[in-house]
């Protein structure tokens, strides 16, 4: 297959989707390619899901400006696109002198980006925002808060296709190579599926794999450090434990901001992350060692938690420009590459990504347009159908409404978090057209709950079956190194139906 | 939104639930309405096609769906009311049901309640088990149901992990459809299934069972490609330099159940910390008046005719109330006290006493031995003494107490000495 457009976007990644929607807007054709069979399958399924306020970062770099700018624009951002989204503020908790002295630092730099309504608040008040929580004093960020970083990133990849952006799934990238000015410029791309792509202008959003990416392009000299953070999953009978964000004072030169709990705008808490380099940025194990730091650290924030009570455990990779022996992170390169002309480069896009991801689009984009001409197209639909909320979390006479109009509300697919048959086939119909049991996952939340699929994987297999024909071949948890099953039991075995479409008798 | 008004409400139509239902309407409750949310009643035995069920019940030796069958027909010949397809979401402590069906979401109010959900199984997260996430790995009951109920072939070479009943005889299952099966690991110095599953389902088909041995590492980015296993010392930790690895394609986990209990939690039932399941006194109720728990709800069970037993008195205790409560007195609820799992017990029930009316004790014991006694302690006193020749964890010990041995009131222990 050759397919020609004017922007291809390398990486479906929250800031490569966010990307390709806000070029969405315009009249080029854009394309997105993505090395798994959905997008959204690295860095950006696994992490805290924090929207940060944008105190952390050294006034005047891209990691500032960009954090801040992402932060005012999410929760429009995520009201349209129908994503969760939760302003909850953020303690950061000083422990003694030395941490107060990292507070007034903090203050300074959040004012000096323009961060809004800081204010550093004594125990009582801190207490009253989180109680339980201990400490001397903590800086109060209110614009911080919670999204989630799965749905955020579909959203924007689905939008962006509602709006005439092509994502190609299953396309690694093996070749980008300049074409003569004759030729009409530009780069030609070809992936590992064979398939040639041709754009006048190539976007490196790789994440984890941008030195990568970019080396093809003819630009070395960058390396991506792959640093592993690992975290817990917590049942959701803590929801509501957690009211704000609650982070210790930075250490300086720690690569991450330190273990702590993370509220999810789905009712879990995240107990992470971990931050140690590894060699493969595809190496998501997770080790002995830290989980059992991570349980202690657990019980000593949270005492009545139960072994059950941790129902998964996953590691994230971390793109960071700076080795083991510098520490600390350097500042995001989002640059319109002076030498490879159209190649617009994104390396070292580490936290705040996912908070800085809008802002990364809108920058990209004006990039974008020093090399075509940007109009917009009327025809934009910015917001997407549907609710955020999922129909467990309605009003019951909501449910009951909604029951009466399509009986696949009234079945029930995941006990644990109470997803409807509808919600299961509304995730599937995706305009992606990504089925793997994870995209279905990250769109409908099945198998994300306390029993971790062993009560709804075979109802999900009967669907996927008696929907689409599937064969026990044809099931994948992620990308194709990963099916699910082997094959029949019986080749001559008659499956009885399992629909309960044709109505309860009782 | 409408509000039904009815009687006996049972929740979860698998072999508990069954039989509570049947003797609700056999003790005179004449409005039962039975619940479950799958499309066919009969639970977890439809997916349970090998034989063993019913020889205490029936003494013959049935399969899972015929031991749902002598109930399911009964049912249909009693004035029962069933709605399969039902989903149960939540329950208040007055005893309002949320029910969501394609039929209508609406809401139930019951005279008494039989909490009958039945048990999920635990995960490979409850024990931390390092690695990556690849695909091929599933817990025994999930990989049961695939084989079983949608002609689905989960992996060609497992590893099983865990000596659960059910990882038995899915090591067996695998085999006989033509998978090898390397071996079962149990962390634990003895085996957590039952005698006659080791020998029926592991020694007749040749597949080794390690003891004190666990899987440490899962290997593998896309699918399983293998497990790291090492023995463990007496503190079940890994022993360093004891790592193996083990090819497989497939991990299956038995490696404990849990009480289904969310209703239970949701409208504020004190739960067990032992059982995972409602703490109930000897009519089965719980702390929240006319709601009653039986079967794998309550405690796991080693064989599903202690199920039925059980669950058919609850199912009675509760016809009881309704029929009381809807003579339009809200029957009192007479004082009771705690029992406790004393040394050598891992739980007892029932978890509370009202005394002087004939008991059932349930228990379970720590570890296997020899001539042993259960004791019956009441204040000091032992009110009961019974020796067994051999427990075993995995074997569930009944003993029945007449209400003369138990007096109102008063604390009672169980030790095993």
């Amino acid at each position: 297959m050759e397919r020609r457009y004017d922007v291809l976007i390398a990486g479906g990644g929250v800031v490569g989707c966010a990307i390709a929607r806000e070029l969405s807007r315009y009249r080029v054709r854009t394309a997105l390619l993505d090395r798994e069979r959905d997008v959204g399958l690295g860095t950006s399924c696994r992490n805290s899901g924090v929207l940060h306020s944008g105190i952390n970062y050294t006034p005047g770099t891209l990691r500032a400006r960009l954090a801040v700018e992402g932060n005012r624009r999410m929760h429009a951002l995520c009201r349209d696109l129908r994503v969760k989204c939760r302003t909850i503020g953020k303690l950061t908790v000083a422990q003694d002198e030395e941490d107060t002295a990292t507070l007034a630092r903090l203050l300074e730099q959040g004012i000096a980006n323009g961060v809004p309504g800081l204010r550093i608040i004594g125990q009582e008040e801190m207490r009253r925002l989180q109680p339980g929580v201990e400490g001397i004093r903590a800086l109060h960020s209110p614009s911080s808060g919670i999204v989630s970083p799965y749905a955020l990133t579909v959203a924007l990849a689905e939008n962006a296709v509602t709006n005439g952006v092509h994502v190609h799934l299953g396309q690694e990238v093996l070749e980008i190579r300049p074409r003569l000015p004759e030729d009409g410029g530009g780069f030609v791309v070809r992936t590992a599926a064979g398939d040639r792509f041709i754009a006048l202008v190539v976007v490196n959003a790789a994440g984890v794999f941008a030195d990568r990416i970019a080396a093809l392009a003819g630009i070395p000299g960058f390396r991506i450090y792959p640093c592993r953070g690992e975290y817990y999953v917590l049942d959701r009978r803590f929801d509501g434990v957690l009211r704000t964000l609650v982070y210790p004072a930075p250490r300086p030169h720690h690569p991450g901001l330190g273990i702590h709990l993370t509220p999810t705008v789905d009712g879990n808490i995240l107990i992470g992350p971990s931050a140690e380099y590894v060699e493969d940025p595809g190496d998501l194990a997770c080790t002995a060692a830290i989980l059992r730091k991570l349980q202690e650290k657990g019980r000593g924030l949270l005492p009545d938690l139960a072994g059950a009570d941790f129902i998964r455990s996953f590691a994230g990779i971390r793109a960071k420009q700076s080795p083991p022996e510098e520490g600390g992170t350097r500042d995001y390169i989002i640059e319109d590459h002076k030498d490879v002309k159209g190649f617009i480069n994104l390396v070292g896009i580490e936290s705040p990504g996912l908070t800085a991801s809008p802002a990364i689009a809108v920058m990209v984009a004006e990039m974008v347009g020093h090399h075509l001409p940007l109009e917009e197209k009327e025809t934009f639909v910015s917001c997407r159908e549907g609710r955020r909320e999922f129909f467990c979390e309605l009003a019951p006479e909501e449910k009951a409404a909604l029951v009466a109009e399509d009986p696949d509300y009234g079945e029930v697919v995941c006990r644990c978090e109470g997803i409807t048959r509808r919600e299961v086939l509304d995730a599937l119909a995706n305009p992606l057209g990504a089925r793997t049991l994870v995209s279905l996952k990250y769109r409908a939340r099945v198998t994300m709950g306390r029993c971790q699929g062993g009560f709804c994987l075979p109802r999900i297999v009967r669907i996927l079956r008696d929907e689409f024909g599937y064969d026990p071949e044809d099931y994948f948890l992620r990308g194709d190194s990963s099916p699910l099953f082997v094959g029949k039991v019986r080749e001559d075995a008659v499956l009885r139906t399992s629909v309960f479409a044709e109505g309860v008798r009782p | 939104m409408k509000c039904e008004i009815r009687g006996v409400v049972v929740i979860g139509g698998g072999p508990a639930g069954l039989a509570a239902a049947l003797s609700a309407v056999e003790a005179g409750c004449r409005d039962v309405l039975l619940l479950e949310r799958d499309i066919r009643l009969g639970g977890i035995l439809n997916q349970c096609i090998h034989d063993g069920f019913g020889l205490h019940a029936f003494g013959e030796a049935l399969s899972g769906p015929e031991y749902a069958a002598r109930y399911i027909d009964r049912v249909r010949t009693h004035d029962i009311e069933v709605r399969t397809g039902s989903m149960v979401l939540s329950l208040s402590r007055d005893r309002v049901l949320e029910v969501s069906s394609r039929n209508g979401y609406g809401t139930i109010r019951a005279d008494a309640v039989v909490l009958a959900m039945g048990c999920r199984e635990r995960t490979r997260e409850a024990l931390s088990i390092p690695g990556a996430r690849p695909s091929g790995i599933y817990t025994a009951g999930a990989a049961q149901n695939l084989m079983n109920l949608e002609n689905i072939l989960p992996g060609r070479r497992a590893v099983i992990l865990g000596s659960g009943d059910i990882g038995l005889i899915m090591a067996r299952r695998m085999v006989l459809e033509g998978a090898s099966v390397e071996g079962v690991y149990e962390v634990l110095p003895y085996a957590s299934g039952l005698p006659r599953n080791l020998r029926q389902c592991l020694d007749d088909y040749g597949i080794p069972l390690h003891l004190s041995t666990t899987v440490t590492e899962v290997l593998g980015k896309g699918r399983l490609e293998g497990v790291v296993v090492s023995r463990v010392d007496e503190s079940r930790s890994p022993i360093p330099g004891t790592e193996r690895e083990v090819p497989c394609d497939v991990l299956l986990l038995s490696v404990g159940l849990i009480p289904e209990n969310e209703l239970a939690r949701g409208c504020g039932i004190s739960l067990d910390f032992r059982t995972g399941g409602a703490v109930v006194d000897e009519t089965f109720m719980t702390d929240v008046p006319g709601v009653f728990a039986c079967g794998n709800a309550l405690h796991v069970h080693d064989l599903v005719d202690w199920v039925s037993v059980e669950a058919s008195e609850a199912g009675r205790e509760a016809a009881d109330w309704a029929v009381a409560f809807r003579r339009g007195r809200e029957p009192e609820v007479p004082v009771s006290l705690p029992v406790k799992a004393g040394e050598g017990v891992r739980y007892v029930l029932p978890g509370r006493l009202r005394g002087g009316r004939d008991a059932v004790l349930s228990l379970r014991v720590l570890a296997p031995g020899r001539d042993r006694d259960v004791i019956l302690r009441v204040e000091g006193r032992d009110v009961l003494r019974r020796t067994f020749p051999r427990v075993h964890p995995a074997e569930m010990l009944r003993l029945a107490v007449p209400g003369s041995d138990l007096p109102p009131g008063g604390v009672v222990e169980v030790v095993s000495s």
